[in-house]
């Protein structure tokens, strides 16, 4: 195995030991269609030919934007096996990101899903010079496109066949000349400030990871693995691509982004890996069917669930179940859990991990409870996705788990993260002087703030340049409070502001799917979002949830006034990142009149804003804040 | 030009003492998306009725190919290769998505109640076929998420969308739509703006339309016929049409606001 590192000799290995076995599905026309390793093998082989006759040289760079489809690891495996890099762009980027990311890459070649993304480059292709090609799989409305760049994915994949007919070796030698040390993805991380930068990863980075992981969170050749995040992100290269070609899983692909849920149920993996907000829209969902279900039904859940947390929380403590706990738990597997795993398709789940953020306790409660043993994992695209994670038998909700084999971690004297292993990336494309930053000295800098506890688990407080100065001294994390608002139901996002200011506040974005819940629940009438957002019943609701977290604060962290937005913060909006984290700076700008309406004597704030749509069309809202003012309350101090 | 994919010929229908249509001719070539517009009560519906057969005319003939379909029944005609939606949606609701479009390949079925009924060999063959069909159509319409929900379930717009499915399931050769984009917000209907382009074209269906919405009429039609109090009008393309002043002065009655109504 020594010399399989890189993924097209993996892929050919694999292909000739597991040949007629399932590789990969996809879910077309109704059925799942299986590709075996042979076919997946040929279509990499035939797609990277293809390429080398249309002229890409070794070091070449191939950008790939689209939803979850085998066309996806074809290409990226094809632009690999030619020698080249591939680089994910995520497939809900507007125009000017894809330009962007295609233009510093200097791809040469797009491959592009459908007609959708195609528009996309075609409308910026006169600032795109380097491309020569842009490479389309789906080619559905698209008969009257004419641009002379176009050329069909299966038309490649001829040309590549025709080649091969002449040469038969080129494709043998082309994959024997890739070396471990190849750029495989240049990934790029949407930054919350500033340009995305291209994180530069090996093979030797990807592979090691894979292996390192899969010592401490063990994967099978006969698992399941479903692949519906954008597979642009490290967390999705790290499991369909690294881990899946390291190991020989079977990856799923769902019919469209509307049916993943269903999709997950029928497939039931093995395998899971998602951020937060999977993991938290699946527990809101239990919540709200539960509300709808019959009373006897309901009468069940408040039975079993008792028993779930009871037992979830003597394993967190690390404590003995008694027998008798057991037995209950038993029972309530066979009465309402395994029930509910099926319906949620979690059935066969073994390892499954959340990362990119915090997940609330309750959530993670929620979870174990059912026997589905979700872990935190942490890391950045710079250390290809992970550096830490939660072992099978040791979880903490505020920690990240430990460093997987192979990985030193390290506190700086100004409290960032430092991390150490072959992982870590070789730099940023086209970038020195960022990637001598983030290196100096050797170590990966990460810029999150973070300490070790006594039993070495990493906790991650928040961003450095984000921790902010209370009046007392003490540092504050205004992500730390983010998260504990967010893990109310209601609140879909939250952003607190206090730096340089006398109090800390808040402008939260309520959840339309649970608040809609709630006041359909409660006969509250409603419109649209803004409608909801402005009712004063709804005030009243998340004046509860603020002041329950409240509580839970030292008295100088506590927020004490909030809005609630008339909109939610969306990453077409630039307010967010592709990953949905909160760009702050740019938010704080956007939402001056509202901040300053928190730091001011005024109850409500006038908003006359312009929304703009994805297709560039604008909406005009017309609405009035209410500023709420939370009491400074004496219970529960400190 | 060869012989038209639908022609109405002189087409009167009265109802008692009431003329619904009056001595209105057209001919709908083969391949194109021909819109029937006009005011409320202008006859628009009952000429689509007329067509598919709802309604038998007093006089005039109707001519589907150069065949003439006067005196067929509705599903006589839907066999020669017609099909339609509704203004109001008429699905099965208690039904789901995809046995509504099941329903709608009846017209293919070849195999009887007894071959049918035993579920193996051709009826088993059949089966397969007609569900592959109807899964073409659901990716063709993007819904597959909402393949196995009751239609009555399901949101407006959505149900406007699985009832193109199932006139689509059809596979007719001239699609009638009675308003397939009115109560839909922007993007539904430029949703299915697109759907009906893509039908038109990939699909090589003729369509007949009646729409209101003027943006989707000047963008997508290659002919507008204008019906008014049961006279046609105007009959041309988009240009043609919004040009006539005889259409200008019949559709809101003064010139000005006509032409800046269908500028919009």
């Amino acid at each position: 195995m020594k010399d399989l590192d890189t993924f097209p000799k993996l892929l050919v290995a694999t292909a000739a030991r597991l040949g007629p076995r399932t590789a990969l599905r996809e879910k077309d026309l109704g059925i799942w269609q299986a590709t075996t390793w042979r076919q997946y093998h040929d279509h990499v082989r035939d797609f990277s030919l293809g390429l080398l006759a249309l002229g890409m040289q070794r070091g070449d760079k191939v950008a790939i934007i689209g939803d979850n489809r085998p066309e996806w690891v074809y290409a990226e495996l094809g632009a690999q096996g030619a020698g080249g890099s591939s680089v994910g762009i995520y497939q809900d980027s507007n125009l000017n990101e894809v330009a962007y990311v295609i233009d510093h890459s200097d791809a040469i070649f797009v491959v592009a899903e459908d007609q959708e993304q195609v528009d996309k480059i075609l409308d910026m292709i006169d600032k795109l010079p380097k491309v020569k090609n842009v490479i389309y799989s789906d080619p559905r409305g698209m008969r009257h496109y004419r641009h002379p760049a176009l050329i069909s994915f299966t038309a490649v994949e001829e040309m590549g066949r025709t080649l091969g007919r002449g040469q038969p070796h080129l494709w043998t030698e082309s994959v024997a000349a890739g070396r471990a040390d190849d750029v495989a993805i240049i990934c790029y991380t949407s930054g919350t400030t500033g340009f995305p930068k291209g994180a530069m990863l090996t093979f030797r980075n990807l592979l090691t990871m894979a292996a390192s992981l899969n010592q401490v969170d063990v994967k099978l050749p006969d698992d399941e693995f479903v692949s519906f995040l954008p597979l642009a992100w490290i967390g999705e290269q790290m499991m369909s691509l690294a881990i899946g070609l390291a190991l020989g899983f079977t990856v799923n692909f769902p019919e469209e982004p509307a049916t993943v849920m269903e999709d997950i149920r029928e497939i039931g993996p093995d395998i899971m890996f998602a951020p937060p907000r999977i993991w938290e829209n699946i527990n809101s969902m239990v919540q709200v069917k539960i509300m709808d279900t019959s009373r006897a039904k309901r009468l069940v859940y408040e039975l079993c669930m008792p028993v779930g947390y009871a037992i979830a929380d003597l394993r967190f403590k690390k404590t003995p179940v008694p027998l008798r706990w057991r037995i209950a738990w038993r029972l309530a597997d066979w009465l309402l859990f395994r029930a509910l795993k099926d319906r949620l398709g979690l059935s066969n789940i073994r390892s499954c991990s959340t990362g990119g953020a915090a997940l609330g306790p309750d959530v993670f409660r929620f979870f174990h409870a059912l026997g589905v043993p979700l872990k935190q994992i942490y890391g950045q695209t710079e250390i290809s996705g992970i550096s830490c994670i939660h072992t099978d038998d040791d979880i903490q909700f505020h920690t990240v788990g430990r460093p997987i084999p192979g990985t030193e971690l390290a506190i700086s004297e100004q409290g960032e993260i430092l991390s150490r292993s072959p992982s870590v990336f070789v730099g940023y494309y086209k970038d020195e002087a960022v990637t001598r930053e983030t290196l100096a000295g050797g170590w990966l800098h990460s810029g999150d703030a973070g300490y070790l506890t006594e039993d070495g688990h990493l906790v991650v407080i928040d961003r450095i340049k984000d921790v902010m100065h209370l009046a007392g001294g003490a540092q504050f994390s205004p992500q730390y409070l983010e998260n504990r608002l967010k893990f109310s139901p209601y609140v879909k996002e939250a952003v607190v502001i206090g730096k340089d200011r006398p109090y800390l506040t808040a402008m939260l974005c309520i959840d339309m799917g649970v608040v809609g819940k709630w006041a359909e629940k409660n006969k509250l009438g409603y419109t649209t979002y803004t409608d909801l957002s402005a009712k004063t019943e709804v005030y009243e609701l998340l004046h509860q949830e603020v002041d329950r977290v409240n509580q839970t604060l030292p008295p100088a962290a506590r927020i004490k006034k909030f809005v609630l937005l008339y909109k939610e913060l969306d990453a077409d909006d630039e307010e967010l990142t592709r990953t949905r984290k909160v760009r702050r700076a740019f938010v704080e700008e956007r939402y001056r009149e509202v901040i300053a309406a928190l730091y001011s004597a005024a109850r409500r704030v006038p908003i006359d804003a312009l929304i703009r749509f994805q297709d560039g069309k604008t909406a005009r809202i017309q609405t009035t804040l209410q500023v709420r003012e939370l009491e400074a309350s004496p219970a529960g101090a400190g | 030009m060869g012989v038209p994919q639908l022609e109405v010929r002189n087409v009167t229908l009265r109802f008692g003492g009431v003329t619904a249509l009056k001595d209105v001719s057209f001919a709908v070539e083969s391949g194109s998306i021909h819109t029937i517009i006009g005011p409320n009560g202008a006859g628009k519906t009952s000429l689509l009725n007329a067509i598919s057969g709802l309604y038998r005319p007093q006089q005039g003939r109707i001519l589907l190919a150069g065949e003439d379909i006067t005196g067929l029944s509705p599903h006589a005609r839907t066999r020669l290769g017609l099909a339609r939606t509704f203004q109001n949606i008429a699905l099965f609701k208690g039904m789901t998505v995809l046995d509504n479009l099941l329903i709608g390949r009846h017209t293919h079925q070849r195999c009887g109640i007894w071959k049918g009924g035993i579920y193996y060999g051709p009826g088993r063959q059949e089966e397969v076929a007609h569900r592959l069909a109807v899964e073409e159509i659901i990716d063709f319409l993007e819904i597959q998420h909402i393949r196995k929900k009751v239609v009555g379930t399901l949101a407006y717009g959505l149900q406007k969308r699985v009832e193109l499915a199932r006139a689509l399931a059809l596979e007719p050769k001239v699609l009638l739509l009675d308003e397939p984009m009115a109560g839909m917000n922007a993007e539904e209907k430029e949703d299915m703006a697109r759907f009906v382009i893509d039908a038109n074209e990939d699909r090589a269906m003729t369509v007949v339309m009646i729409e209101h919405d003027m943006g989707v009429v000047m963008d997508i039609s290659s002919r507008v016929v204008v019906l008014n109090f049961g006279l046609k009008i105007g009959d041309g393309t988009p240009q043609e049409v919004k040009r006539d002043p005889h259409v200008q002065k019949a559709y809101l009655g003064q010139e000005d606001a006509a032409v800046a109504a269908l500028e919009l």
